[in-house]
């Protein structure tokens, strides 16, 4: 408590003349008033919600002799479409394709599996899967994050984003995501 | 008959640990947020697990929404340097007023043509004003392309440092405009960036 023991010492007996000592107990309702006051100024004025950034590496395009082959087996490709809805196929294009949804129990899953498989039926050290995103005209900026953000849950170590093939355009019209 | 007094009891509360609490939320509030900026775009980002804050300085932004580019760099002194090259690029002179203006502007979404006109506005016009964006397109010599560019330039210059990008892209746009984007940085050789996004625990 902020008041001092203001009772004095016991003291002799007798007459002796003491000052009288006044409490120091202070109003605290103004400060109290003042203090909240400020509080609800900050809470409105400030944005405690910090933005997040996503890194994100690219491939260097001045540069054309970086391409690396890529085993087709082991490679899936993810087709970003119309309606929050995504295509997917692993293997060269043809392969038979599967419409899914983004989110836990969609893609998330579908990559984790798949991942799995891949390392399960090639031999190492290089048996991880490659992920192909492909981002359609019709597709959000949302679904694009989206997808970054399930790759990087999932731990998938190497992904690159490609242009559509119209091929591929093809399918996704074919399953009415475009 | 006899009445129960009832004791009157003082009404004043001992308001020492309520001033306390307080003062400590008060210094919390005040040490962890960052005032508010007002956004001349309203932007919403997409959420995602990532929990890697922005980083403060030597960053600039490219905002995009509703099929318009706006461009932010953090540090006024970099404003400034910036608002200089990009006036002898093309050749609109800027007076030292004018470039003091410009330094407190955080994020603009104007065509290099009416960019002086935009700069002369006083602070309550310049809201309303309505930005039209900065012209994109895929050439090596689009007004977007030079404002990364010279951004890129003076950031070297006066800090010794790579400059950062960070894409902040609103939720419901459509890919092709970001990749735009993503295309006029690569043009450069600027392959890493970020993504704004926001903290989304629900998914």
């Amino acid at each position: 408590m902020a008041e001092l023991d203001t009772s004095g010492g016991g003291g002799k007996k007798g007459g002796k003349v003491r000052s009288k000592k006044a409490s120091t107990r202070i109003d605290l309702t103004a400060m109290v008033d003042l203090a909240f006051l400020l509080i609800t100024f900050f809470i409105m004025a400030t944005t405690l919600a910090k933005p997040k950034a996503m890194d994100t590496f690219w491939p260097d395009k001045t540069k054309k002799d970086v391409q690396l082959p890529v085993p087709e087996t082991r490679t899936m490709t993810v087709l970003l479409g119309a309606n929050d809805k995504l295509e997917w196929f692993v293997g060269a294009p043809g392969s038979a394709t599967h419409v899914d949804n983004f989110g836990k129990n969609g893609i998330r899953k579908t990559l984790i599996e798949e991942n799995k498989k891949i390392e399960a039926t090639h031999a190492g050290p290089d048996n991880f899967m490659i992920v192909l995103v492909k981002a359609s005209d019709k597709s959000t900026y949302k679904n694009f994050v989206s997808m970054l953000d399930e790759i990087n849950i999932a731990g998938i170590k190497s992904y690159g984003v490609v242009a559509l093939t119209p091929a591929e355009l093809g399918l996704l019209k074919r399953d009415g995501l475009y | 008959m006899a009445r129960i007094k009832i004791p009157r009891k003082s009404t004043a509360i001992d308001m020492t640990a309520m001033c306390d609490v307080a003062f400590l939320l008060l210094t919390f509030f005040i040490l962890t947020a960052k005032l508010k900026q007002e956004d001349p775009l309203r932007v919403d980002v997409p959420g995602a697990s990532i929990k890697v804050n922005v980083p403060d300085v030597d960053m600039a932004t490219v905002t995009i929404g509703h099929s318009k580019v706006f461009f932010s760099v953090e540090g006024t002194d970099l404003r400034k340097a910036l608002l200089e090259e990009m006036g002898k690029k093309y050749s609109i002179s800027f007076t030292p007023a004018e470039q003091q203006k410009f330094s407190l502007i955080p994020t603009f979404g104007v065509p290099v043509n009416v960019l002086k006109q935009y700069i002369n506005l006083t602070q309550d016009e310049r809201k309303k004003y309505n930005q039209p964006g900065i012209p994109v397109d895929t050439t090596t010599n689009s007004e977007l392309f030079n404002w990364i560019y010279q951004a890129r330039i003076v950031t070297k210059n006066l800090h010794n440092k790579e400059l950062r990008f960070a894409i902040k892209g609103d939720s419901r746009e459509q890919y092709p405009e970001i990749q735009k984007i993503i295309d006029v940085l690569q043009k450069q050789a600027v392959n890493k960036f970020s993504l704004i996004t926001s903290l989304n625990q629900s998914k």
